[in-house]
């Protein structure tokens, strides 16, 4: 691993079009995230910390500066090149797990491995894999509906290792979790930031962004403070 | 490998929804069921028509007045026996050369009835046309000189008239005039819905006295082979003509008559393929609008699938690939249903039908080309989601 940044973005914004009116979510943010991150983005709703993470995780075009994840520069790529990026640097989590419903554990996991191109076989060894690496070795074959919430954050964590990727990006991972399930699988984040993965949890949760090795607050489409360091 | 994973997505979405999958496919299954049905039909009914113009014998010539343009008006024939003679002096054999004057009769025995065509011939009919008798003997060369009030009987008009007794030597009555029964026909049946077994044979002169003419219909040739036919069909008609100057005759080959048959039947089989056509194109508005209801419940998935790295066109093929298999299961079903419906209709109706494996080809096609025009649009809008309004999508 290099010591160069996975993330940087300078000077980003990014403004919506609705119905013909331009509303800024983001005026011009910088940030780095480093190989071994663990980071923070805390704010209140619409302080377009979303919209960061959207940006962040290669979903989303910046309407105006840089931003380069894994090197390459996001306004140069195509659909179908973002697509790639997203495969190979960045593994989401979603507050609402977004589990396939109707499919295994298992096939959840190796979903990435399928866009990666891969065969099968090696896709489902690879998320058996994953999948013991959580702590769900004998989950590989239940359904999302035949496991409990923390048990599904751990399967969504595991697909969005399983293709190995650079960072991770939580988005608010603990939010449909008591907080007991919730500690236990920040304590699974913080061991695979510890073995190397950045890992950006976005989150209004003060103790869950407390945490974090660095916080940054979101308001109004700005950083307003950043504590910590990497 | 992203193929086979579309595959079985495809197949599990159409498997997660068995009732709408169904209803959605039910209108290609009809339209192709339909098609395959109705080509069915119109195939085994060329075949049938082919079968008979062919069981007619072979190298054969129709001689008839009149141009045989489609639109020309009909020509009253005024051929007599004399022309006939004459046609058999340039055929050299009087074997090969049958005669007819026709007309619908009622045609009594005892209290029973029946109306059958009244055909009057020579004796060479059985040699000139395939004619088979299942029982007694066929009209002679006396019967026809001394016009010997004798008949031969459909098998349809036997069965009318004297139901299982045997109506040889027996007395039938055609306009009042007193026919002796010799003999009775196998039985042909039917040919687009007209029974062919309702018929007598009586000599041409009995007929013409019946008649209160000295006219004949027309004239058939058996022609002693293939390649002289057309020779023959010229000289005919150039001897006709030199007796009659004010009249066109023309001479056919069943070659001839076969493909204006075909023209008409390949012509109505199309106008009734497209019809039902039509409800194929129906059915694939049905599926188009399902598959944009699709997309859109799965909007979250295809949000998900996008950030976990699926490229647009990952997420278009895996619609269109639903689509595809939505009408070709349709498709599948369809032919099924055509095919039975064919069946159906060749066993219990005299409607024949003839399943051919081009149609069954075609609607497979068909099909398949459905689901992908009409799966089209919403697999590009699925694969143009913004992955990120997709996954806000609750």
């Amino acid at each position: 691993m290099t010591g160069a940044p996975a993330i940087v973005a300078t000077g980003v914004t990014r403004v919506y079009q609705l119905d013909g009116v331009a509303v800024p979510a983001l005026r011009g943010v910088s940030l780095s995230v480093e190989p071994s991150d663990y980071l923070a983005i805390v704010g209140t709703s619409g302080s377009g910390k979303s919209t960061l993470m959207h940006l962040l995780g290669a979903l989303d075009r910046p309407t105006s500066g840089t931003l380069l994840i894994g090197g390459r520069d996001v306004a140069t790529l195509g659909a179908a090149e973002m697509a790639r990026l997203r495969n190979e640097t960045i593994g989401f989590v979603f507050q609402s797990f977004q589990l396939l419903a109707r499919t295994t554990a298992r096939d959840n996991v190796a979903l990435p491995l399928v866009y990666r191109g891969l065969g099968r076989r090696e896709r489902r060894e690879r998320a058996a894999a994953m999948l013991d690496r959580v702590g769900l070795g004998h989950r590989l074959d239940h359904r999302p509906n035949q496991m409990s919430g923390g048990e599904q954050q751990r399967v969504a964590i595991a697909r969005a290792l399983v293709t190995g990727p650079s960072v991770l990006l939580a988005d608010e991972p603990t939010g449909n979790l008591d907080s007991a399930t919730g500690r236990s699988v920040l304590a699974l984040l913080e061991s695979l930031n510890a073995e190397g993965v950045a890992v950006v949890v976005v989150t209004h949760d003060r103790d869950v962004a407390a945490r974090a090795h660095r916080r940054i607050v979101m308001r109004d489409g700005e950083i307003v403070r950043a504590e910590g360091a990497p | 490998m992203r193929i086979a994973e579309a595959w079985r997505v495809a197949l599990d979405a159409l498997r997660a929804n068995r009732l709408r999958s169904t209803l959605t496919m039910l209108g290609v299954v009809i339209g192709v069921g339909a098609v395959v049905a109705l080509i069915s039909i119109g195939t085994g009914t060329k075949r049938q028509i082919e079968q008979q113009v062919e069981g007619l014998g072979s190298n054969l010539l129709l001689v008839v007045p009149g141009r045989l343009d489609p639109g020309a008006a009909p020509t009253v024939s005024t051929m007599t026996m004399d022309d006939v003679d004459a046609v058999t002096r340039v055929v050299g054999d009087r074997s090969r050369v049958a005669v007819a004057i026709s007309s619908g009769e009622t045609v009594r025995a005892g209290s029973r009835s029946a109306f059958a065509s009244m055909q009057g011939v020579l004796e060479t009919t059985p040699s000139v046309f395939v004619r088979r008798l299942d029982r007694g003997t066929y009209l002679t060369r006396t019967d026809i000189a001394t016009g010997r009030r004798v008949a031969v009987l459909g098998a349809g008009t036997a069965r009318d008239l004297f139901g299982d007794r045997d109506p040889l030597g027996r007395q039938i009555t055609i306009g009042g005039v007193r026919f002796r029964v010799i003999g009775t026909f196998e039985r042909l049946g039917q040919s687009l819905g007209v029974d062919r077994d309702g018929e007598v044979h009586v000599p041409v002169t009995a007929a013409q006295r019946l008649l209160g003419t000295d006219r004949i219909d027309g004239l058939a040739i058996r022609a002693p082979d293939r390649d002289r036919i057309a020779a023959l069909g010229d000289a005919v008609v150039a001897a006709l003509v030199k007796r009659h100057p004010d009249t066109d005759f023309s001479a056919v080959t069943q070659e001839q008559i076969l493909g204006v048959l075909g023209d008409i039947l390949g012509v109505l089989t199309g106008v009734l393929a497209a019809i039902a056509g039509i409800s194929l194109l129906v059915g694939g508005v049905g599926v188009s609008n399902i598959m944009l209801v699709l997309v859109r419940e799965r909007t979250k998935e295809i949000g998900l699938r996008k950030a976990v790295g699926a490229r647009p066109r990952d997420i278009g093929v895996q619609f269109l690939l639903e689509a595809v298999l939505l009408t070709t299961i349709g498709g599948v079903l369809g032919m099924a249903l055509g095919v039975t419906a064919a069946l159906l209709v060749d066993r219990l109706t005299p409607v024949p039908a003839a399943i051919t494996w081009w149609s069954l080809a075609l609607a497979f096609g068909v099909s398949a080309a459905v689901g992908i025009v009409f799966g089209v649009v919403p697999a590009q809008r699925a694969g143009r989601l913004d992955p990120v309004v997709a996954l806000r999508t609750e």
